[in-house]
């Protein structure tokens, strides 16, 4: 570990020498916990901003106009601007809403988001709980978010927010399984699930192990997040933003501070489980933890300035059809691999050998379907005939 | 055991929901009362009249010059060949001759706006499919190059004041046509980067082919017209089927499409906007010199009588009827509306899709509200 490598742990220890002139070992523990809790916070909070900037810019910049460009250099400061403006609006509530939950909602949307920080690794050694069953409570936790989002639609008195809260039920149960298979397979290959362990177990990025899980996880969670394509939840040309419709003022940008901070948990799990994390040459790990987040965080957003919206019926069979099955082989035969030729780089040349096999087969599998089907929407997606 | 093996279905209560007036996909305010089952629509009911301005109505109080701004307004999205069709009408109540040159404006303008509009009938498709604004976007970016020629021509973008009762306000200016040259250059490579980028993508083959299939028949009975018509393999277009201006000195053909569903309207519309540039082009190549104005036209009281002439707008048959009892105002005018029209097929389209489906549907009919409602 280089100097810079090991400079936030460098001064915590320093503070926890500091603080143990003073304080018992008790005390020492617990200012250090509250210490990590703020930065945990800022670091789920810090994000946010600067994505509200960077998703109209990425946005702007996909359709050839400028984006945020006049509140501080580069629009830099548009975030603010925007919480002067959303603080001054006044909080409506409506006659129809069931008070107590509508006003509860909101902020339940966070707290799920900030829980998973907790444990991911941001660096070596800068982990807020080096949990052993880690990637378990991140998976957990974070379809705790769906609870949220059900307490208000269902709260809002909104048919279209009932509309949103059908689909984003539907959605949510479908693409945790696909997300829990593909997640499986990671803990499977690194032997624990501790995220600490899963990153050290990455000598080549699990992405380039076993592409299919990696795909999926990405999908997966960006249905779990609610990002396009898989935004029906939101869908604002029909259902006009479901979910948070009877929102105003704070409230309503407490919505969009857990999307925001839900697309950089994206970011960091998508990372921590299959980009080897905070590994990486030269620069410090939390480093190449924060550039390798942000690249995921910006395909997320270029995926919504170009993809359409999938429908719910395509949605549900593109998991329970596709992704399920999918990720239920491949489990099965990178299991098989590895425990054949070793988790070295034998096991791990296979293993996408055999992740790119299966992928072969089943596009085989549909073009043959396809071939012999006489619905023309089955030819157009999969033989190109239009 | 017989209450093991009895089908039991799950019984559940439909949802009535308002689509407007004030609704994203609806494009200005129109109401439609869906009814839905879960997801999928059951039946709808639209509601029409919340921008109803009583255009018809004003017109009675104004003198035929003064009324083309208000035709203009009509259908926003296509204001010049809402003024050639009314043009079209009153010429022929008031037996004008319109100049050579004046025609070829005409037509080199109708095309244009044709474009514009079909522009914008695909841009907005992409937006009701959810992607986040950027194909409209760059569709708009394009539309505003047209305005550019508008604007130098007739000096408003938008609402542009400019055909008039025997020829044209005022003659093309200097300059003009190399900017429209390189305007449609332009519009060429637009063309072809829109279609590669759009017309293949999987998520939008999967939201819209066999989505709303309009057949043939029923299009026909519903007395349908325009792209949307021709995209269920009928052939019919009003400047073939009853050539009026100078349509039939140009080399074009009516491209038609055979399913009748929401991607093969796509697919028209693209299709639709190359014949118009090629007809644009070959105006501009032949554009004769000479007047842009029938003396006659000057102090227009036409006889008694009545006219009715249409047009193909971009949208299809455009009619203006006009009574004229001899004054300088119009006795009484009529619109045939066409997406009033157009909008008759859409019970039956959208039945049994989803309510995503229906938005969907609903853009690629490509109906004008300020249009339906007039």
């Amino acid at each position: 570990m280089g100097f810079l490598d090991a400079l936030p742990l460098t001064v915590m220890d320093w503070l926890r020498g500091l603080l143990g002139q003073g304080l018992p070992a008790w005390g020492v523990e617990l200012v250090v916990g509250l210490i990590k809790v703020v930065l945990i916070l800022v670091v789920a909070i810090l994000p946010v901003i600067v994505l509200t900037w960077l998703e109209r810019k990425v946005l702007a910049r996909g359709q050839d106009r400028f984006g945020p460009n006049l509140a501080g250099p580069y629009g830099l400061v548009v975030a603010f601007a925007d919480a002067i403006k959303i603080l001054t609006k006044e909080d409506i509530i409506p006659q129809a809403a069931d008070r107590q939950v509508f006003r509860f909602a909101p902020a339940l949307v966070l707290i799920p988001t900030l829980l998973v920080f907790t444990v991911v690794p941001m660096g070596r050694g800068m982990i807020a709980a080096d949990l052993n069953v880690g990637i378990l409570f991140a998976v957990a936790i974070g379809s705790l978010a769906v609870i949220a989002i059900i307490a208000a639609t269902w709260s809002s008195g909104n048919k279209y927010s009932l509309l949103s809260m059908f689909r984003s039920v539907a959605q949510l149960v479908s693409y945790e399984l696909p997300m829990a298979f593909s997640v499986l397979t990671v803990v499977l290959v690194s032997g624990g699930l501790s995220t600490v362990r899963i990153v050290e177990a990455q000598v080549i990025p699990f992405a380039l192990v076993m592409p299919i899980a990696a795909v999926t996880y990405f999908l997966a969670s960006l249905a779990e997040a609610n990002r396009s394509p898989f935004d029906l939840l939101l869908g604002e040309s029909e259902i006009v933003a479901g979910h948070n419709l009877e929102y105003s003022g704070m409230r309503f940008a407490m919505f969009y501070i857990g999307e925001y901070a839900h697309i950089f948990v994206i970011g960091a799990l998508t990372t921590t489980l299959f980009l080897g994390g905070y590994q990486g040459p030269i620069l410090p790990g939390y480093m190449w933890f924060l550039i390798k987040t942000m690249a995921v965080v910006y395909v997320v957003l270029w995926i919504r300035c170009t993809w359409p919206r999938m429908r719910i019926d395509q949605l549900l069979d593109f998991s329970w059809k596709l992704l399920v099955p999918l990720n239920l082989a491949n489990l099965m035969l990178v299991a098989l691999v590895f425990k054949l030729a070793g988790t070295g780089l034998l096991g791990s040349l296979l293993s996408l050998v055999v992740n790119v096999g299966l992928l072969v087969a089943v596009g085989t599998f549909l073009v043959r379907r396809a071939r012999s089907s006489t619905s023309r929407r089955t030819r157009a997606l999969v033989l190109g005939e239009v | 055991m017989a209450f093991i093996s009895e089908p039991r279905s799950l019984d559940t209560e439909t949802v009535t929901i308002n689509l407007g007036p004030h609704h994203p996909s609806t494009h200005g305010i129109f109401r439609l009362l869906a009814t839905l089952d879960g997801e999928t629509v059951v039946d709808v009911q639209p509601k029409m009249g919340y921008l109803h301005r009583g255009i018809e109505k004003i017109m009675e109080q104004r003198t035929y010059i003064q009324s083309i701004p208000l035709v203009d307004r009509l259908d926003y999205v296509c204001p010049l060949t809402n003024e050639h069709a009314f043009c079209h009408a009153v010429e022929k109540l008031a037996g004008l001759q319109v100049p050579e040159r004046a025609e070829y404006i005409r037509v080199i303008m109708a095309e244009l706006t044709r474009i514009m509009s079909h522009m914008l009938a695909v841009g907005f498709l992409w937006n009701e499919l959810g992607a986040t604004f950027t194909p409209m976007i760059y569709a708009y970016r394009q539309r505003e190059f047209i305005f550019d020629i508008f604007e130098m021509a007739t000096g408003a973008r938008m609402f542009t004041n400019y055909m008039r009762p025997g020829g044209v306000a005022v003659d093309l200016p200097e300059g003009w046509m190399d900017l429209a040259v390189k305007v449609t250059d332009n519009l060429e490579r637009f063309f072809d980067e829109f279609e590669t980028l759009t017309a293949e993508n999987e998520i939008f083959l999967a939201r819209t082919i066999d989505i709303g299939v309009l057949p043939a028949d029923l299009a026909i009975n519903c007395s349908l017209s325009g792209p949307v018509l021709r995209a269920s393999g009928v052939p019919y277009d009003v400047r073939v089927a009853e050539p009026y201006s100078v349509y039939d000195r140009f080399q074009w053909e009516v491209p038609t499409r055979p399913h009748g569903d929401t991607y093969d309207r796509y697919l028209q519309y693209l299709a639709e906007m190359r014949q118009s540039l090629s007809i644009v082009r070959q105006a501009m190549a032949a554009l004769p010199d000479g007047p842009v104005m029938d003396e006659k036209a000057r102090r227009l009281r036409p006889p008694k009588g009545e006219a009715y002439a249409r047009i193909e707008s971009p949208k299809g048959d455009l009619g203006f009827f006009i009574v004229s009892e001899g004054g300088a105002e119009p006795y009484r005018c009529r619109v045939r509306s066409t997406a009033q029209i157009n909008l008759t097929a859409l019970r039956q389209m959208v039945i049994g899709h989803t309510l995503q489906d229906l938005v969907v549907i609903f853009g690629s009919l490509n109906c004008t509200v300020a249009d339906i409602d007039r």
